[in-house]
C-alpha cells in the first residue's frame, strides 16, 4: 500500500461520527459572515446596513486574485457590518444577518438532481468556479479558482483528490464521499476539464473500506479517474505528502504542486465545485463534525456558514459539564477557540470538544535529543534544533535551516517524549523569519 | 629515568616556544589597526551591550560614534548624559542634552480588572501567546503577561507582580534602554519623558476598540469618550481611534485630567496624595 | 464555568515520555542482568545495588541541595546510569570504588553539565573511566564465572579472554595457541566467562536490544554499523595474517562490545540525531574500537572509542543533517 516515505505518525483515529449520516443544522437565528474567511485578500462588502438579501445571493466581492466572493447563507436583514471575534479571538469584519426566512436565490437550482453534462469551457468553468465562492475546503481555504488556472509555461498532468482525511476525529469528507459520491465524481471531472488533464486520482486512507469500495466502484464508470487506497499516516491530507504518495513526485521547497505537474484538490471542494458549476450554487454550507469524546451525540452536520460554534455543539448534545478545550479542526491542526460564539467559515471541518484531562500538555522537561522529532518531521527539518534556534533570536540560522518549509503538522510535537513545544517555538521563528523575508523584498 | 624527564621537558618547552612565534607572526601579519578613540569611546560606555543605543553593542557603538565625528543623534541611554558628556570631553565635541526618559506600562488589565476568559498553554513567550490568540481577557491590545520584557531588561528594572499578572518597571533601575519596547509584541510599553521627580501622567491603556467592546473586557480600558481632551487646556491629549495619549512633552501636570476619566485609565505616578478640597490652589502651583 | 484551555496545535501527543523511554530501557537490561546474577552470584547483586542506590542518591543530593532545582530523580536515568556503571565493572571491585564512581558518573559526568539532556558524554562510561585510570589493579581482577555463587570472598580470578589474546600475542605466541586457553565460543555467548558483570553475555543483551527495538527506543543504525565494522575491520586483519590478528567473531562476542554497542553507543542523549549521523558514529565507535584492541595499551577499547566519539557528536549532527523534502528533487 502506498504513502509517503519521510517521517509521519500515527495517532489514534477516534473516528466516532463515521457512521453518522449527515443531519442539517437548522438555519440559525442570525449568522456573521466573516469577510475574510480564505487566505488572501479579504472581500468587500456590497451590501449594507438594512438591506434585505436572499440566500445565496452576493453579498461581498473578492476583488484581488487572491480572494473569494462570499454569499448569504441565510434569506433577512443585513443588521450591520461589524467586527467580530474570529477563532484566535482578534476581531475581523463581518457581516452579521438577521434571519427572517430561508428563500433561495432564484438562480439556484436546489432540486436533487444529478447533472452529468457540463457543456462549458474551461474558462467559463474556472470563471464560475470563482464567482460562486469556492475555496479549498480542507482547511487552508485557499481560493480554488487560482489553483485551476494554471500559470504560463507549466502543465497540468495530474488532478489529485485528497480524501485521505488524516486527521484523527473528523469524518465530514469520509460522509460526503459516502452520500454524495456521484456528485463528487462529476465534480472531479469539471475541473479536470478545466485543468485540460486526462488522469484523476482520488487516495482515501485505508481506514475507510466502504469509501474506497464506493467510490472505487462509481470511479469505473469515469474515464481517467482511479482510486487509490492509501497506509494510514499522518499528515498524509498535506498537499505535498499527498503528491508523494500518490505519484511519488517531490514538490521542491518553496513551490507549488503545478511545479511537478499536479493540482490538489479536497473531496469538499470537489462537491462545492459540482454544486456551483451544475447547479450555481454559491459555497454558502458545509458539513463539518462534531465530536469529542464525552460528546453525547458525535455527528456530521450540513451547516450554514456563519453559524454559531455554539448552535453545532447544541446539536450535537450540548457542552459537557467540564469542558477543557473547543478546537475549530482537528486535533493535530486544529485551532483552540477562547469564545464558542465565533462563527462557522468556509474552511472549518469540525469542532471537537476535549474533556479538562485531555486539554492539558504533558509536562514540558528539557530535551533528551532522542532524535524523535527529527525522525517524525514530514519535511525532514530539525525541530529540536530550530525551536533552539528561535529561543536563541537566531532568525538567520533558522532560515537557513529552512524553517520555512515547516507546515506546521505539529508531529514533532506529538512525539516529543520530553513533551517540548517544538510547534509554539517554530511558530514564533517562522513569523519572525516571514518578517525579514519580506523586509529584505521591501528592499 | 632522568632521561624521560629531559624529553619531555625539552619536547613541550620546544613546542610552547614553536606556538609562542607562530602566534606571534600571525598576529602580526593580520593585525587590525584601529581607530585608538574607539577605545576611548568604550572606556568610558557602561558595557553592558544592552543595544539601547541601536547599534550591536558598545562597541559598535563606539566605533559609529568615532566614524561619524559627531555626537548628533547618538545617545547611550543606561549611561546617560553624563556618560554622553565625557565621551564628548574625551573626543572634543559637543553633546546635546538628554532628557532622561524612562519606561511605562500602558496597561493595567489586571487578573482583577480584565478577568481572564481562558487558560493560556505552551510557549511561555509573549511573542507566540500574540501570535496565537487575544489574550487571557479577550482584550486584542493588552498586556498577555508571559514577561518577555521582563526577560529583555538587562538592568533587573522589571519583574512580573504575580497578583496582578502585569510587568513593573522599577525606576530607580530602569534606564530607558528600550529593550522591553522592543520585546513587546503589542507595544504596550512606552519610554516617556521621566518628568520633574519623576512625576508623570499618562493614559494607562492602547486599546483601540470602541469603548463598549473594551469595556467588555476590561474595566480599566480607555472607551475614547473624550472627557480628557476637553478638559486638558494644553493640547496635550489627542485622541484618536477611540484611544486618548498625552503628550508628554505638552502636559503640565496639572491633574485635571486623571479625575474626569470614567474609568480611571488616566494614571498619576509619584504626585502627591490629592486633597480633594484644596484642589485649585495645588492646581495653580502644578501648573 | 471553568475556563476553556487555549493552547497551539496539536492538541494531542503521543502515549511516551522520558519516564516511559528509561523504564523500556530498564526493562531491556533485565535478561542481562539475570545472566551476570547467575554467573557471578551475590557479588554482581551487591555491586549492582550499590551502583543504583547510589546513583540515584547522588542526583537527588546535587539537584536538591547544590543546583536547588527540581529533583527527577523519577525519570529512571540516574537508574540506567547506575545499571550500567555496574554493568562495566567487576563483581568483587571494593564497594567504596563502586560509590567513588557513581559519583564522578553522576556528578562529572552529568549533573556538571546541567542534567539530563545536556551531557556530551555518556556519564556511564565517564564513570567506567575514570575508575579505570584511577584503580587499574582492581578494575582488571576480573572473578571467573561461578554458577549461583553465594560467597563474596575467595573467587578465583584470571584475566578476560581478550586480555589473555592480547598478552600472549605481545610475547610472541601464535592466535591458534592462544585459543585453547580461552572459554569455548559457545561459552563466550552465553555469558559463561570472566569479565565485567554485564558484558558477558552477548545473547542477553541482544535479546534486550531486540526488545528496545521493538519498543521504538532505539533504531538499528547504531547498533549495526557499530558490530558490522568491528566485524569487518577485524576480519579484513584476520585475514592478512590470521596468526597475530584473532578472528572476528572472538572480537564480537568478548569484551564489551555487545554492551557498547547496544547500549552505550545508542544513549539518546550523547548520540547523533539523524540515522546518517548514526551511522557515521557507529562506524567511528567500530574503527576507535578495533584500533585500541588490537594496536592499543589497553586489551578494552569499547569505553574509550565511544567516549571519543562522544566529543564529535555535535560536529556529526551540524555535518550530517537530513535530506530534506523537497531539496533536491529528482522526478521521473
Ligand atoms: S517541524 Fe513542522 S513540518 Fe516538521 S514535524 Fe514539526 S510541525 Fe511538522
Ligand atoms: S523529540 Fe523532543 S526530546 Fe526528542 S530530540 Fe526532539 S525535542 Fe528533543
Amino acid at each position: 500500500m502506498k504513502t509517503f516515505k519521510l517521517g509521519g505518525v500515527h495517532p489514534p483515529e477516534n473516528k466516532f461520527s463515521e457512521k453518522q449520516p449527515v443531519e442539517i443544522l437548522p438555519v440559525p437565528e442570525s449568522v456573521s459572515i466573516p469577510l475574510a474567511q480564505h487566505l488572501g485578500v479579504p472581500a468587500n462588502p456590497v451590501v449594507k446596513k438594512g438591506d434585505k438579501v436572499k440566500t445565496g445571493q452576493l453579498i461581498a466581492k473578492g476583488e484581488a486574485f487572491i480572494s473569494a466572493n462570499i454569499h448569504s447563507s441565510v434569506t433577512g436583514t443585513v443588521t450591520k457590518i461589524d467586527d467580530v471575534i474570529d477563532t484566535s479571538g482578534y476581531r475581523k469584519k463581518a457581516i452579521i444577518i438577521k434571519t427572517e426566512e430561508d428563500e433561495w436565490d432564484g438562480s439556484i437550482d436546489t432540486s436533487d438532481n444529478l447533472i452529468k453534462e457540463c457543456n462549458l469551457s474551461r474558462e467559463d468553468i474556472v470563471k464560475k468556479i470563482n464567482e460562486m465562492g469556492i475555496v479549498g475546503m480542507g482547511g487552508a481555504a485557499f481560493p480554488s479558482h487560482v489553483k485551476l488556472m494554471v500559470p504560463k509555461g507549466k502543465k497540468a498532468e495530474y488532478f489529485l483528490i485528497n480524501g485521505v482525511e488524516c486527521e484523527p476525529y473528523l469524518t465530514a469528507d469520509h460522509r460526503l464521499m459516502l452520500e454524495k459520491g456521484e456528485e463528487l465524481m462529476v465534480g472531479i471531472t469539471i475541473q479536470m476539464k478545466a485543468l485540460g488533464v486526462d488522469k484523476a486520482i482520488i487516495g482515501i486512507e485505508n481506514n475507510k473500506p466502504d469509501a474506497i469500495e464506493y467510490i472505487g466502484k462509481l470511479a469505473q464508470e469515469y474515464k481517467g479517474i482511479s482510486v487509490e487506497p492509501l497506509k494510514i499516516k499522518y499528515p498524509q491530507g498535506a498537499e505535498k505528502q499527498l503528491i508523494k504518495a500518490l505519484i511519488n513526485r517531490e514538490v521542491p521547497s518553496g513551490k507549488l504542486p503545478i511545479e511537478v505537474g499536479c493540482v490538489v484538490h479536497n473531496v469538499g471542494t470537489a462537491f462545492a465545485v459540482y454544486e456551483a458549476v451544475q447547479k450555481n450554487k454559491p459555497l454558502i454550507e458545509r458539513i463539518i463534525t462534531v465530536t469529542g469524546s464525552n460528546i453525547e451525540k458525535p455527528c456530521n452536520l450540513m451547516v450554514r456558514i456563519g453559524s454559531p460554534v455554539a448552535a453545532l455543539i447544541e446539536v450535537a448534545g450540548g457542552l459537557p459539564d467540564n469542558p477543557g478545550k473547543v478546537i475549530s479542526g482537528g486535533p493535530m491542526m486544529g485551532k483552540a477557540l477562547n469564545d464558542l460564539d465565533v462563527p462557522v467559515t468556509k474552511g472549518t471541518s469540525g469542532i471537537l470538544v476535549f474533556s479538562k484531562k485531555q486539554s492539558g500538555r504533558v509536562p514540558e522537561i528539557t530535551c533528551i535529543r532522542c532524535g524523535k522529532c527529527v525522525n517524525t518531521c514530514p519535511m525532514a527539518l530539525e525541530p529540536f534544533f530550530l525551536a533552539l534556534l528561535v529561543d536563541k533570536q537566531r532568525f538567520e540560522d533558522c532560515e537557513e535551516n529552512m524553517i520555512m518549509d515547516c507546515m506546521e503538522c505539529g508531529s514533532c510535537h506529538f512525539v516529543c517524549p520530553s513533551g517540548r513545544p517544538l510547534l509554539d517555538s517554530i511558530r514564533v521563528g517562522k513569523s519572525n523569519v516571514g518578517k525579514m523575508i519580506r523586509e529584505r523584498s521591501d528592499k | 629515568m632522568n632521561e624521560i624527564v629531559l624529553y619531555s621537558v625539552l619536547s613541550i618547552g620546544g613546542l610552547g616556544t614553536l606556538m609562542a612565534i607562530v602566534l606571534y607572526i600571525v598576529a602580526q601579519r593580520f593585525k587590525v589597526i584601529e581607530d585608538p578613540r574607539i577605545d576611548t569611546v568604550e572606556e568610558r560606555l557602561p558595557g553592558a551591550n544592552c543595544g539601547g543605543c541601536g547599534y550591536a553593542g558598545c562597541r559598535n557603538f563606539a566605533e559609529e560614534i568615532v566614524k561619524a565625528g559627531s555626537l548628533d543623534g547618538f545617545n547611550c541611554p543606561p549611561g546617560g548624559s553624563e556618560t554622553m558628556k565625557e565621551i564628548a570631553d574625551a573626543l572634543g565635541l559637543e553633546a546635546e542634552e538628554q532628557e532622561p526618559m524612562v519606561a511605562v506600562v500602558r496597561c493595567s488589565g489586571s487578573l482583577e480588572a480584565a478577568p481572564p476568559k481562558t487558560r493560556f498553554e505552551g510557549l511561555n513567550t509573549c511573542a507566540f501567546a500574540h501570535s496565537l490568540y487575544a489574550g487571557r481577557s479577550g482584550c486584542p491590545y493588552g498586556c498577555l503577561g508571559e514577561g518577555d520584557c521582563v526577560v529583555s531588561c538587562a538592568f533587573d528594572a522589571m519583574y512580573m507582580d504575580k497578583d496582578t499578572g502585569l510587568p513593573v518597571i522599577i525606576e530607580e533601575n530602569c534606564v530607558a534602554c528600550g529593550a522591553c519596547v522592543k520585546a513587546c509584541p503589542r507595544d504596550i510599553i512606552e519610554l516617556r519623558k521621566k518628568g520633574k521627580k519623576s512625576r508623570r501622567i499618562f493614559v494607562s491603556c492602547i486599546n483601540k476598540e470602541k469603548g463598549g467592546v473594551a469595556r467588555k473586557n476590561c474595566k480599566v480600558a480607555c472607551i475614547g469618550c473624550g472627557k480628557c481632551v476637553k478638559e486638558c487646556k494644553f493640547d496635550a491629549i489627542t485622541l484618536e481611534d477611540n484611544l486618548a495619549y498625552i503628550d508628554f512633552n505638552k502636559c503640565t501636570l496639572c491633574r485635571k485630567c486623571p479625575p474626569v476619566c470614567p474609568t480611571g485609565a488616566i494614571h498619576e505616578v509619584n504626585l502627591p496624595p490629592r486633597k480633594v478640597k484644596e484642589k485649585k490652589e495645588e492646581d495653580s502651583k502644578e501648573a | 464555568m471553568s475556563l476553556l484551555t487555549v493552547s497551539g496545535s496539536p492538541h494531542v501527543h503521543a502515549d511516551e515520555s522520558v519516564r516511559k523511554i528509561m523504564y523500556g530501557v530498564l526493562i531491556s537490561l533485565v535478561p542481562a542482568m539475570l545472566v551476570s546474577f547467575y554467573f557471578f552470584g551475590l557479588g554482581a547483586i551487591i555491586v549492582t545495588l550499590t551502583a543504583v542506590v547510589s546513583c540515584v542518591v547522588f542526583e537527588f543530593l546535587i539537584q536538591k541541595y547544590l543546583i536547588k532545582g527540581p529533583v527527577t530523580i523519577c525519570d529512571g536515568s540516574a537508574i540506567i546510569t547506575g545499571v550500567l556503571l555496574a554493568f562495566n565493572v567487576p563483581s568483587n571491585l571494593p564497594l567504596w570504588i563502586v560509590v567513588v564512581g557513581s559519583f564522578v558518573a553522576i556528578g562529572m559526568g552529568k549533573m556538571t553539565f546541567g542534567g539530563l539532556g545536556k551531557n556530551p558524554f555518556n556519564p556511564a562510561l565517564v564513570g567506567r573511566v575514570f575508575m579505570m585510570i584511577s584503580f587499574p589493579v582492581q578494575m582488571t581482577t576480573w572473578p571467573k564465572p561461578i554458577p549461583l555463587n553465594t560467597q563474596l570472598t575467595d573467587v578465583v580470578t584470571g584475566p578476560t579472554a581478550l586480555a589473555v589474546v592480547k598478552d600472549g600475542v605481545g610475547r610472541g605466541e601464535k592466535v591458534s595457541e592462544l585459543l585453547p586457553k580461552v572459554p569455548e565460543y559457545m561459552d563466550l555467548f552465553i555469558g559463561n566467562m570472566g569479565g565485567s558483570l554485564g558484558e558477558i553475555s552477548a545473547i542477553a543483551l541482544i535479546l534486550g536490544g531486540l526488545y528496545m527495538l521493538v519498543r521504538k527506543i532505539i533504531t538499528w543504525h547504531i547498533p549495526v554499523s557499530y558490530i558490522g565494522s568491528v566485524f569487518i575491520f577485524t576480519g579484513i586483519l584476520w585475514w592478512v595474517n590470521p596468526d597475530i590478528y584473532v578472528d572476528p567473531v572472538f572480537h564480537l562476542i568478548t569484551g564489551g562490545l555487545m554492551l557498547g554497542a547496544i547500549y552505550m553507543a545508542t544513549d539518546m542523549v550523547t548520540s547523533p540525531m539523524t540515522p546518517k549521523g548514526m551511522l557515521i558514529f557507529g562506524i567511528g565507535c567500530g574503527v576507535l574500537t578495533v584500533v585500541i584492541r588490537v594496536f592499543g595499551a589497553y586489551p578494552e577499547g569499547v569505553s574509550f572509542a565511544i567516549l571519543i566519539m562522544n566529543a564529535f557528536v555535535p560536529i556529526i549532527d551540524r555535518a550530517f543533517k537530513p535530506k530534506r523534502f523537497g531539496e533536491e528533487v529528482k522526478n521521473g
